[in-house]
């Protein structure tokens, strides 16, 4: 069994340890988790939930924020 | 408040149950650089401004987040689907946005041609049904369709956004007339999204009778963007208070100001 796993986030693969929640994934890309919004293979997780959720190899994560547009 | 507005007794702006002063509502993309566009959102007088969702940027290679920008205690977050082409992908971008925390609002967008970005009615129409079900209050970016319109506030759309003219276009009001009727028809607010291009086009636009205003390109691509916003809350506030005032009817001949009586021999 492999130490680390391949997750898409935002479009591009990341390499994250085996049983990482998707708080652990945001602090290891150095994103605050209450300036992002995390959609977990099409499902919104919620901020409390953050810690909770675990991801599993090929699983589709979404981080966004608001931008400037019209 | 000039003086002159307070001579015309004007309601407040009410939109899904809240309450705003301003009329103008503003966008907050295409600005030269963050500072220019905080100094155009104060000279416009905006209390609502739009934003979009977008992915972070993982890299961190440029800062794109708006809120380091933008006092959320200031300012009324709309939120947007700007660049959807599906009613799943509209329901998506907005539900994301919702989670952000700030309000229920939405700014709706479903685009169904990318030369002339104009809305798709069909997947707009299934979006707002969907989003208004799930508790969003939708504002609804439309075409000057009259029967769009009512269709939208059928389906429980908090205000409906007809078109001056294409998304970023600055050709102005194309079509006052269908503006004019669906402000006439409808019974929530009527607020006119994209095409305004300068001030008259603004005081035009709000002649007309319509709520309000959301303009974005107008202010971003001006020479002076804080300048251009300045001149659109005065062109905002002149064509409201015109509307109210109510207009003299056109006539096709000359009628003498002066009287005909006492003129020389």
């Amino acid at each position: 069994m492999n130490e680390s796993i391949d997750v898409m986030v935002n479009g591009e693969t990341r390499t994250v340890a085996r049983g990482a929640t998707l708080l652990e994934l945001l602090r290891a890309l150095e994103l605050d988790p209450r300036a992002v919004v995390v959609e977990h293979n099409r499902t919104i997780v919620r901020r409390p939930r953050l810690g909770d959720v675990t991801v599993a190899a090929g699983d589709a994560i979404e981080l966004v924020h608001f931008v400037g547009g019209g | 408040m000039t003086a002159a507005v307070d001579t015309v007794r004007d309601t407040p702006f009410v939109v899904g149950g809240r309450t705003f002063h301003s009329r103008l509502m503003v966008g907050t993309g295409k600005y030269r650089d963050n500072e220019t566009m905080a100094r155009a959102l104060e000279a416009a007088g905006a209390e609502i401004v739009t934003v979009a969702v977008r992915r972070v940027d993982l890299d961190r290679s440029k800062e794109t987040g708006i809120l380091h920008h933008l006092d959320p205690n200031r300012y009324f977050l709309l939120a947007n689907t700007a660049g959807c082409f599906t009613a799943d992908d509209a329901v998506r971008y907005a539900r994301l946005a919702r989670e952000a925390g700030f309000n229920e609002f939405v700014k709706l967008e479903v685009i169904g041609d990318q030369e002339t970005l104009l809305p798709d009615v069909q997947g707009l129409l299934e979006a707002a049904r969907t989003l208004v079900k799930d508790g969003f209050k939708v504002l609804a970016y439309t075409n000057e369709d009259l029967v769009t319109a009512l269709r939208l506030e059928d389906a429980g759309c908090a205000a409906v956004m007809p078109l001056a003219s294409p998304i970023g276009s600055g050709l102005g009001l194309l079509n006052p007339y269908g503006v004019r009727t669906i402000k006439r028809r409808l019974t929530v607010p009527v607020v006119v999204d994209a095409g305004v291009g300068t001030a008259s086009d603004a005081c035009v636009t709000m002649e007309q009778g319509v709520d309000g205003i959301l303009m974005n390109t107008a202010l971003a691509a001006a020479r002076d963007p804080v300048a251009m916003a300045h001149a659109m809350r005065l062109a905002v506030e002149a064509g409201r208070t015109a509307y109210l005032a109510g207009r003299m009817p056109r006539r096709e001949v000359a009628v003498p100001s002066s009287p005909l009586e006492g003129m020389l021999d």
